[in-house]
């Protein structure tokens, strides 16, 4: 059973990283917009490939 | 495409009954119903960007007709106080109407992006809104907006510096809630496991060791949901204890931290229960409600966007020049007092003023709610936001910005809303009361312990208040209101503020405002009465063929109207020499007859020997008329022929609704800004006793106090922009969703179809639903106080108490969810009114929703 002392603190770092990793798409705008992105799939080909398409400024 | 298509290919209106209009797309030509429809089409194509069609989940919206000017945005110093100086340019914000759905957000992005030179676009398909970042060496502002329209939507400039502040605000709100609602959702599902491993440790045996470390496991896991994702509850109940209010969330507050902090207690002494699981779970369930909540609210508009739909950017100014007057198009902000400005037709008046020039009528239905254009003259004053509906006259500014008309609505509105939460919140009193006695018997338990054996004591008091925890209690509620709000949903009433199920089942009384709420809102022919020289379908065919010359919306009424009437439509005449006459009326010939249309005046005085149609009465004769009597003659030089009665015809529903909501039992009450005899009018058609006509906004406001402070529970329904300020001080206000843009800003619930009908329903679902948070409290209050004395006496063990625990969450939650049963199908209290199944709303239906 002791083998929980160490499998235990290895899940809740796996988490730790989870919700870090969440924090990070919610501060770089990927929240922002969910309607477009899963419906932009289903078109073929992009018009143009435009430079300096980047994340939306925050704030 | 099919042979004979019935909608148009791109707004899918009807087709039938008009002439139909071909686009020509690279591989077909498909019908459409207006060149409007056609242009956006095949731009559309042109960009290769059919796909379009395929994808988009609803219609779009017809383009409007009328051509803007772009140009003058083109101006660096009016593009100074609207745009944003970036890196590489400049940004924009747009608020965009037209945007239906997704496709419409791609389609916009896609087609800005074909311009050499627009750097990047977001759309957000919720909100309607666009930034725009672009380079202004190579294309200029005037270029993108342009081409928005010629898409088919219509861009409205947010000005930066408030589309910055409140773009931000809402863009912290919603990283906080999701960053909350992570920390707690993935913090519960650790914490459950833990749980379980020591629900299944306590039957099987465990060691002690093992048992103590998933205890601190599951502490280290809970603090920070604890105090990240409760943070914004823990501040809600501190703000409303400093306001010396009770919100649900002071219950709420006092429970987690009992529960949590009896469980760090027993954690530290390694006896006792933990509760971290519920405390967790409780968290995450309460931020997945705001969360939705949020959701709502960010999709009704604010006060900002629909000021920015409703006011222009830029005005005419005049200035004397060496040839006459000179026109410059400035930004309203720059306006002074005394500047003169040219209103052109169609267009939207910029500032409050005086007309110095020109006469026209003046459609004023979003400030006083009459439903008929008003005639302004030299001398008449016009108020800023009203829409100049007839010929171009000029203005002499008498007030701008903070000063006119519409900003004075405006404040009326934040003033009420402000003064709102006192009358609205008294809704946790039963809650308060409950904790009231908890808090009561714990410490009753203390005392006792304290004598009897005090080494107890604090255990047996920790043990009554989580006992006392109000999972279920705070669930009873919270399960409950969100079904109801998935039930309107279903019936097509949005929900936007989340006491309002509470407020809608504690009303007394629905006041209602008429043009445009019970009736249709546009101006229509009632009726007609011919003296008998001319067939009634020949009087509507002579009338609709004059009326045609005129854009003015009584002469579209007519053309309705005729085309209704009249069996043959397809034998349309056509007048000749028409003159159209201002503010009086029309005249032109048909068969070789001089006909004229219009006030009696203007009628009268086409006959030999009257005086000539100079010495008309001036126009406030002629707009009495209009406005108490609605009159409108045909007649030729021997006499009269027929008289119109114009007025606002009633929505077909409204006289059911009504009766049906007097059938539940709730008073009713019409508070119009609209001339008596038509208020009376239509206050007998709907069976409504009280009305009030010729009602300012702030007349409402204090006649709806004036009933608040009788005792009664306001429920308000309305739609204009004078309605705002009441709708802000009513009890629960109801906004049909093509009410303007002020009125939805200040709605809790959203009539999504634009009927009454599902109204009824929804006060039926709302006191169901009252009454199911009743029962759930009562449920869980029994199972609490029942349950207390034993755990006060130690003789729970913990096993059942989770099972109880559990039980009676799932007890409250069933019979919650009982409220979204029947929704489909109009059942008990309901049955006046028939309410169909609507589909679940749409987003974008409040972003296409237009004052």
């Amino acid at each position: 059973m002791s083998i929980v002392f160490v499998l235990i603190p290895v899940t809740l770092v796996l988490v730790g990283f989870g919700i870090w990793a969440f924090f990070w798409a919610v501060r770089t705008g990927q929240f922002e917009e969910l309607d477009s992105a899963a419906w932009e799939i289903l078109v073929d080909e992009p018009v143009a490939k435009v430079p300096g398409k980047r994340k939306p400024e925050t704030g | 495409m099919p042979e004979t298509p019935t909608d148009c290919f791109h707004c899918g209106e009807p087709l039938a009954g008009r002439a139909v209009v071909w686009a020509h797309l690279h591989d077909s030509d498909v019908a459409v119903c207006c060149p409007g429809c056609r242009a956006a089409a095949q731009l559309i194509a042109q960009f290769g960007l059919e796909d379009f069609y395929r994808f988009r989940t609803a219609p779009s919206v017809r383009p409007r007709e009328d051509a803007a000017e772009w140009l003058a945005y083109d101006d660096p110093k009016l593009q100074g106080g609207l745009t944003r100086a970036e890196s590489n340019g400049r940004s924009v914000v747009l608020l965009i109407d037209g945007i239906t759905c997704a496709a419409c957000s791609w389609l916009i992005g896609r087609s800005l992006q074909t311009l050499d030179g627009a750097v990047q676009a977001s759309v957000n398909t919720a909100t309607g809104r666009a930034r725009i970042h672009w380079d202004d060496r190579k294309v200029a502002l005037s270029q993108l907006l342009q081409l928005i329209a010629d898409l088919g939507y219509r861009p409205h400039i947010v000005a930066a510096d408030s589309a910055d502040s409140a773009d931000a605000r809402a863009r912290a709100e919603r990283r906080a809630i999701l960053q909350r609602l992570a920390v707690a959702g993935l913090g519960m599902m650790q914490v459950m496991m833990f749980a379980v491993a020591m629900y299944v440790g306590e039957a099987q045996g465990m060691e002690a060791t093992i048992r103590s470390y998933l205890r601190a496991v599951s502490m280290l896991v809970a603090t920070p949901v604890m105090l990240y994702g409760g943070w914004p509850f823990f501040m809600g109940a501190y703000n409303a204890l400093r306001m010396r209010s009770i919100t649900m969330d002071v219950p709420v507050t006092l429970g987690l931290m009992l529960a949590f902090g009896a469980s760090v207690f027993n954690t530290w002494r390694h006896a006792g229960e933990v509760y971290f699981d519920s405390v967790t779970m409780f968290i995450f369930f309460l931020t997945v409600a705001r969360y939705v909540e949020m959701m709502a609210r960010h999709r009704s508009t604010s006060v900002t966007d629909s000021l920015s739909r409703i006011m222009p950017v830029t005005a005419h100014r005049l200035r004397p020049g060496d040839l006459g007057d000179a026109v410059s198009d400035v930004a309203v902000a720059e306006l002074a007092v005394g500047d003169r400005l040219l209103v052109r037709a169609g267009e939207v008046v910029p500032a409050d003023g005086e007309v110095t020039h020109g006469r026209t009528s003046v459609d004023e239905s979003m400030l006083t709610g009459e439903p008929l254009p008003v005639d302004r003259g030299c001398g008449d004053r016009l108020a800023a936001g009203t829409l100049n509906a007839g010929e171009p006259v000029h203005l002499r500014v008498t007030a701008i910005g903070t000063s006119t008309v519409l900003a004075g609505i405006i404040a009326l509105l934040h003033r009420a809303q402000a003064e709102r939460p006192r009358i609205a919140r008294a809704a946790d009193r039963m809650a308060s009361r409950f904790l009231a006695c908890v808090l009561l018997i714990a410490a009753l338990v203390c005392v006792f312990w304290s004598v009897a054996d005090p080494a107890r004591a604090f255990a047996a008091t920790l043990a009554v208040l989580v006992v006392a925890c109000p999972c279920a209690f705070s669930l009873a509620t919270l399960v409950a209101v969100a079904s109801a709000n998935a039930a309107l949903a279903r019936r097509g009433v949005l929900v936007t503020n989340q006491d309002a199920i509470e407020s809608l089942a504690k009303a007394t009384r629905v006041v209602f405002d008429k043009t445009g709420t019970l009736t249709s809102g546009s101006p229509a022919v009632t009726e007609c009465t011919t003296s008998g020289a001319v067939p009634e379908s020949d009087c509507w065919r002579i009338a609709a063929a004059l009326e045609s010359a005129s854009e003015h919306p009584i002469a579209r009424a007519f053309g309705a109207r005729a085309a209704a009437v009249s069996p043959a439509r397809d034998v349309r005449v056509v007048a000749r020499d028409v003159r159209v006459v201002a503010g009086a009326g029309i005249e032109g010939s048909l068969g070789g007859t001089r006909y004229r249309i219009g006030t009696p005046a203007f009628v009268a005085a086409a006959r030999p020997g009257a005086p000539p149609a100079g010495a008309m009465p001036p126009q406030g004769a002629a707009e009495g008329l209009l406005r108490d009597d609605g009159a409108i003659v045909l007649g030729t030089a021997t006499g009269e022929l027929a008289r119109f009665t114009i007025g606002d015809l009633p929505r077909v529903e409204s006289a059911r609704a009504v009766s049906a909501l007097q059938a539940l039992g709730l008073g009713t009450e019409i508070l119009s800004g609209d001339a008596q005899c038509a208020v009376q009018r239509l206050a007998a058609h709907c069976g409504i006793k009280d009305f009030a006509a010729r009602q300012s906004p702030g007349d409402k406001l204090q006649r709806v106090r004036e009933l608040t402070s009788r005792g009664e529970f306001i429920a308000m329904v309305g739609d204009g922009i004078n309605d705002a300020p009441v709708l802000g001080g009513s009890g629960v206000s109801i906004v049909m969703s093509r009410g303007s843009a002020l009125a939805l800003a200040s709605a809790d619930l959203i009539l999504v179809g634009d009927s009454l009908q599902a109204l009824p329903a929804a006060f039926a679902l709302a006191r169901r639903a009252k009454r199911v948070i009743r029962q759930n409290l009562t449920w869980a209050a029994g199972y609490n106080l029942s349950a207390m004395p034993l755990a006060a006496l130690g003789l729970i063990p913990p096993w059942l108490a989770a099972i109880g625990m559990s039980l009676s969450s799932i007890a409250v939650v069933l019979n919650s969810l009982r409220l979204m049963r029947g929704a489909a199908s109009p059942a008990d209290h309901s049955k006046a009114v028939a309410v169909p199944p609507r589909p679940l709303v749409s987003k974008s239906l409040l972003g296409s929703s237009l004052p």
